[in-house]
This record gives C-alpha cells, sequence and structure tokens, in this order.
C-alpha cells in the first residue's frame, strides 16, 4: 500500500453517496473503500464486502470459555481435591452452571474484542491512513485508487456527477 | 438510508437546525471547551466525598472491621446493602445499551453511552464493597481458584460467593469492553478535531480507528453479538447476587422469588439513577434536544413497569411466608413490618411502590422536576429494601437470645458517601473528556427519527393534494396523511 493513490469523493449527504456509489459501479470503476461518520447499511452490498465472521469466532471462543470451565471445576472439585458436602455428589453440574456460564461469555466477549481489533488492525498507537479528516465528523469520502484504467480526469468527472460535493486526491 | 419511519412515533431528536456537524459540535461541546463552574462545582463536592471515602477507608483497613456497627448476630449489613444497591444500579445501563439494541429501540442511542458509563461506575463501587467487607482485602485472592499454601484445596464451586466473583468480574469486564469499543469511533471524531498534544492522546485511544465502510461492518457486528451475550449476563449477575442470600437458610432470604425480583428491583433502580443523571446532564450541557422529553417519558414507562414488578414481588413474599406455615418465615416478615425496623420498611413501601404510580399521569411523566424528585425518591427506596433485606432478617432469626439491633458508626456512613463521591467523580470527569453521547448512533438517526426529517415528511405530504391512497415509493401513507390532519385540528 506504500505511493499509492487515491482519488476521493467527499459527499455530504448519504442518500446522494448511496446513490453516487452506483453511478461509480455501473461505470465499472472499483472503489477502493468508503469512510463515514456512521455506519450505512446496505454499503457491503454495493462494495461485495462478505459478511463479518465474528460471529463464529464469537461462538468458538464461547465453547473454549465453556470447555475451560467444565475442565477446571471438574479437575478442582471433582479430581484434585472433592470434597465430601454431606454425601453429596462431588460433581453437582447444575451447581456449576453460574461460572460456566459466566466464563463462557466472559472468553466470547474478550476473543471477539480482541479478534476485532486483529482483523480491523487496530491498537493504541496505531496511526491510520486517514483520507480526510472530516469523514469522522458529516463528510461520505468514497476513494478510488488511481492506477486503473480510466484517468484521473475521467474518476474525476464520474465522482462528480455522482454528486460529490469536493474532490481531492490523496497520495498515501 | 431512506428508510422514513412513521410519522406516529415522536422524533428522537428535536431542533430546527439539525445537521451531523452540529452534533459533533453540540456533544463535543463539554469535551472541547473549559468545563462550566456548574462542572466544577459538582466536581469539588464529588472530590470531598471522595476524601470522606478515603478517610473511612483508611479506618476500616487500618482497625479492621471492628469499626463498623457489625456484631456477631448483624454480620452484614451497610457493607452488603450498598454493594447490592450500586450494582442493581448499574443494570440499567446494559438493558439500555444491549437489550433495547436488540429490540431495536432506537431512543436508545442518545442515551446509551452515558448510562453504560453509569454502569461501570456504578459495578466499581459495586466492587470497591466486596474488597471493604472483606476486612483484609490483601487477601482478597483467595477468592479466586487458585491452589493454596496448605494443599491443593481450591475455592468452593458450589457457592454462590464464588459465582458472585467470576459474575460481577465479567459483568464489569464485558460492559467495558462493550462500551470502549462504542466509544472507538467518536474517540476517533474528536482526534480528527483536535491538534498536538490532545490529537496524540486521542489517536492512542481511538486505536487507529477509520471508519471504513469494513470497520463498521464488523463493528455493528460485534456490537450486536455483545449485546446478545450481555443480555442473558446482565440478567445472571443479579440473579446471582440474589443467590447470595437465597441458597442461604435465613428466614426471608431462602425464597426461590428472590433472581426474578432482584434483576426487576436493578433495572427499576438503575433507570432511576439514569434519570437522576441524565436530567442534570442535559440541562448542564445543553443536550435537551437530543435526550429529550420522550426519552424521559419512555424511561419512565419502563420504572413504572419494574416498580409495579417490585410492587408484586414484595405483596408475593408476605403472602407466600404466611401461606407457608413457617413460623420463622412469618415472622421475619412481621418483624420487618412492624418490629424495630418498621420505618425503614415503610420508606421502602412508600418510595417503591407507591412513588413511581405516579407516572401513570402523564403529567408527572413528562415533567423534568417531578420525574427527578420521583427519580431520587426510587434510589433512596431502593437502598432500603437491600437493608431491609439483609438487616431485618440477620438481627432476629431462630435463637431469640442472639437477637440483637444493628446501629451503623460514622465510618460505613462515611465508606457510602464517598463511594457517591467516587462514582460522581468517575461520572463528572467521563463527560468531561469523552462524548457522552454516541454521536455516530444519534447521527444514525438523523434522516429517520428526527424533527427535521418528519417536518420534512408532513411538507411533502401536504404538497399531494389527493387525500388518501396516494403511494410514495411503495409505501401506503393513508394512515400518515389522516394523522397529519388530526395533528392539525389539534394544533
Amino acid at each position: 500500500m506504500t505511493n499509492s493513490k487515491y482519488i476521493l469523493g467527499i459527499f455530504d449527504d448519504p442518500d446522494v453517496m448511496n446513490s453516487g456509489i452506483d453511478m461509480v459501479n455501473n461505470a465499472g470503476i472499483k472503489i477502493h473503500d468508503v469512510y463515514t461518520p456512521f455506519p450505512i447499511h446496505g454499503l457491503e452490498n454495493k462494495l461485495v464486502i462478505p459478511r463479518s465472521r465474528l460471529p463464529i469466532v464469537g461462538f468458538c471462543f464461547g465453547l473454549l470459555g465453556f470447555c475451560t470451565a467444565i475442565a477446571l471445576i471438574t479437575y478442582t472439585m471433582g479430581i484434585d481435591w472433592p470434597m465430601d458436602i454431606g454425601g453429596k455428589p462431588y460433581l453437582p453440574f447444575p451447581n456449576y452452571v453460574p461460572v460456566t456460564f459466566e466464563l463462557t461469555v466472559l472468553f466470547a466477549a474478550l476473543g471477539m474484542a480482541a479478534t476485532f481489533f486483529w482483523v480491523n488492525r487496530m491498537a493504541p498507537g496505531i496511526s491510520p491512513i486517514i483520507m480526510d479528516p472530516r469523514s469522522t465528523d458529516d463528510k461520505f469520502v468514497v476513494a478510488l485508487a488511481i492506477n486503473q484504467t480510466k484517468s484521473e480526469e475521467e474518476l474525476n468527472q464520474i465522482l462528480r456527477n455522482a454528486g460529490a460535493i469536493e474532490i481531492k486526491v490523496k497520495e498515501v | 438510508m431512506s428508510s422514513h419511519e412513521s410519522l406516529l412515533r415522536e422524533p428522537l431528536i428535536t431542533g430546527k437546525h439539525i445537521t451531523y456537524n452540529k452534533i459533533t459540535e453540540d456533544v463535543l461541546k463539554p469535551v472541547e471547551n473549559a468545563p462550566s463552574k456548574e462542572w466544577w462545582m459538582g466536581f469539588s463536592v464529588a472530590l470531598l466525598a471522595l476524601g470522606i471515602w478515603m478517610i473511612s477507608s483508611y479506618n476500616t483497613f487500618w482497625n479492621g472491621l471492628g469499626t463498623w456497627g457489625l456484631n456477631k448476630t448483624v454480620g452484614w449489613a451497610w457493607d452488603i446493602t450498598n454493594f447490592v444497591w450500586w450494582v442493581g444500579i448499574g443494570h440499567a445501563g446494559t438493558l439500555i445499551s444491549a437489550i433495547l439494541l436488540l429490540f431495536r429501540q432506537n431512543w436508545r442511542n442518545s442515551i446509551n453511552r452515558s448510562a453504560e458509563a453509569m454502569t461501570i461506575f456504578a459495578v466499581l463501587c459495586a466492587a470497591s464493597f466486596i474488597f471493604e467487607h472483606m476486612g483484609r482485602p490483601w487477601l482478597a485472592y483467595w477468592a479466586l481458584p487458585l491452589p493454596n499454601n496448605f494443599g491443593p484445596l481450591w475455592v468452593n464451586f458450589n457457592s454462590p460467593l464464588v459465582w458472585d466473583v467470576f459474575a460481577i468480574s465479567t459483568y464489569f469486564t464485558v460492559s467495558l469492553v462493550f462500551w470502549y469499543i462504542g466509544l472507538i469511533p467518536d474517540i476517533a471524531t474528536i482526534r480528527d478535531r483536535a491538534n498536538g498534544m490532545r490529537k496524540k492522546v486521542y489517536g492512542i485511544l481511538s486505536f487507529g480507528w477509520t471508519g471504513s465502510s469494513r470497520q463498521w461492518l464488523r463493528f455493528e457486528s460485534i456490537s450486536l453479538i455483545l449485546a446478545g451475550l450481555s443480555t442473558p449476563l446482565v440478567l445472571s449477575v443479579h440473579t446471582i447476587v440474589s443467590m447470595d442470600f437465597a441458597t442461604s437458610v435465613v428466614p426471608g432470604w431462602h425464597t426461590t422469588i428472590f433472581p426474578p425480583y432482584f434483576v426487576a428491583g436493578a433495572i427499576f433502580s438503575g433507570f432511576a439513577m439514569v434519570q437522576t443523571l441524565l436530567i442534570i446532564t442535559r440541562a448542564v450541557l445543553k443536550l435537551e434536544e437530543y435526550i429529550t422529553i420522550q426519552h424521559i417519558d419512555l424511561m419512565n414507562r419502563i420504572i413504572i413497569l419494574t416498580g409495579s414488578i417490585v410492587g408484586v414481588a414484595y405483596g408475593t413474599e408476605f403472602f407466600i411466608a404466611w401461606y407457608s406455615g413457617v413460623e420463622y418465615e412469618q415472622y421475619a416478615f412481621i418483624n420487618r413490618a412492624t418490629g424495630p425496623y418498621w420505618w425503614a420498611y415503610w420508606s421502602m413501601i412508600t418510595c417503591n411502590v407507591i412513588s413511581p404510580q405516579l407516572f401513570w399521569f402523564k403529567k408527572i411523566r413528562t415533567s423534568v422536576v417531578a420525574t427527578w424528585i420521583i427519580s431520587i425518591f426510587i434510589n433512596i427506596g431502593m437502598w432500603f429494601e437491600r437493608f431491609v433485606i439483609i438487616v431485618t432478617s440477620l438481627h432476629r432469626d431462630y435463637l431469640p437470645s442472639s437477637w440483637a439491633m444493628y446501629y451503623p458508626r460514622w465510618t460505613e456512613v462515611g465508606i457510602f458517601v464517598g463511594s457517591l463521591g467516587i462514582f460522581f467523580v468517575l461520572f463528572l470527569l467521563f463527560i468531561r473528556v469523552l462524548p457522552s453521547i454516541a454521536m455516530a448512533e444519534v447521527k444514525l438517526l438523523l434522516k429517520s427519527s428526527s424533527e427535521i426529517a418528519k417536518d420534512k415528511l408532513r411538507a411533502e405530504h401536504a404538497h399531494d393534494h389527493s387525500p388518501a391512497q396516494e403511494t410514495v415509493a411503495g409505501k401506503v401513507i393513508i394512515a400518515t396523511t389522516v394523522i397529519h390532519n388530526k395533528k392539525d385540528k389539534n394544533d
């Protein structure tokens, strides 16, 4: 990603941007990415982004938490130091539901959060490529990579027609 | 984006000149400017209370639990009362941020951030009482499943107190993660508007958020799953807290009604605390256009519901005590209402059962002042509820020769007042350095649920002269037109 050039179409309305993206798509131009101040629903279909697999990750970590809890409790209460409490069973599993549940949730949440940061390349201290600082406030930025079949002027024209209020070139 | 909401629904953002940028400006005003005089006044009082906490905690830790008014009959009193009170308060934040998200209640968008901050700070305060009541807090790690020095003896996973350790720590951790991930896009907004040192600090805190479509997609995905996880979690936490009592054999505690009753009470007290905080916050930070009367009204409806559940639970408890035929149980309840702590019991009934019923009147429900006053009553009532459950059950149980009275000493009162100090110091710092409203989520509503969007929609309809059966973008608008006409008549 070093030294790539992007042409940015800056929109000030999500509806205009949405129809603008359709126009860019129809012109057969690949959109690098879209930067918005809030989630725009339906954008994933236009940009052909596959569904996030975070829920699956969450499930796997939850399962790990569940197994950890069962293993911990079975080992401590049933194998390592079984306690005779009024002649009751050593491993009354209904009693272990709360801790098992909590660890399942804890592992699922933390594992999913860590994965979220990992796949988004997010961590404290990372300095991201910010296409336009207004994209976290009130502007909607559509970024097109310039090294495409179309020339810079053509891309410029397409973005203008799509309703961009401002066009700029960004080198990163 | 072009999904318009019915005109029947009240707008969630009022004000005639709201734009995306104005939302940013309004919400970030307290963050980007020097704090107001009101903020400093509040902060000074909170710091004073924090000082009281330090002195009282010092006294507790240095001299031991003997500085409290506990005796061999009443071994739990203000400490656990405060613990349960604070945990309960925390629950409303999770309800707003998680359960209402699952139910797609968009009105949560402008209150979830501060409500969840409230959750985190309240759970911190609750946890502080766990450490306080241990007497020897440096041995707190004994509650964790570590093999001890005298052989591989572990914690007892059959004990609700161990469940509590897991529940509270999981609840705190998951709430913190959920809250922080939600904050990241808004922190990035502050970063992109700031310069110099501020930019650096908020840059680190923003984790390198860019707002790209993939990030948003994953953000929404994780928010929904975390909400799904937090929902049973929050219910489990107060269920487990109630089991600290319900699995014992103390009359007045040993009841199966406790889990649902405690959860309802928790949500009830939590919403009261949200009202107490937000009514002040919206006025001081001038956020009335985002936290509207409708928000207050809707929260009051939840207060009526949960308050009524609590009222029914009090009645059921009393009935079952009689119906069980167990003399000890019967005495515990008669003693609550007519014994030496009758005033605590009747304070509880007045504050929790009677005062929220006033919200059936729309005038009261939509009045800021009345809501605030009643919310204070509920906060007090819910504190008394826990006091009544804990102290009246303990002070007279099976053995009359061991009956005793409990009176708090200044150290306990100081720790409680001080915990309010911890809470408000944290909350005031929060509204000072972080956006108290989830900007991204509120911006999401601007096109569908704001007053300007609705006015625009109304104006569009007014232009269509043919009254009925007109369709706009495939949607029948008969209903909205009728409502519009009705509204005109009302005007």
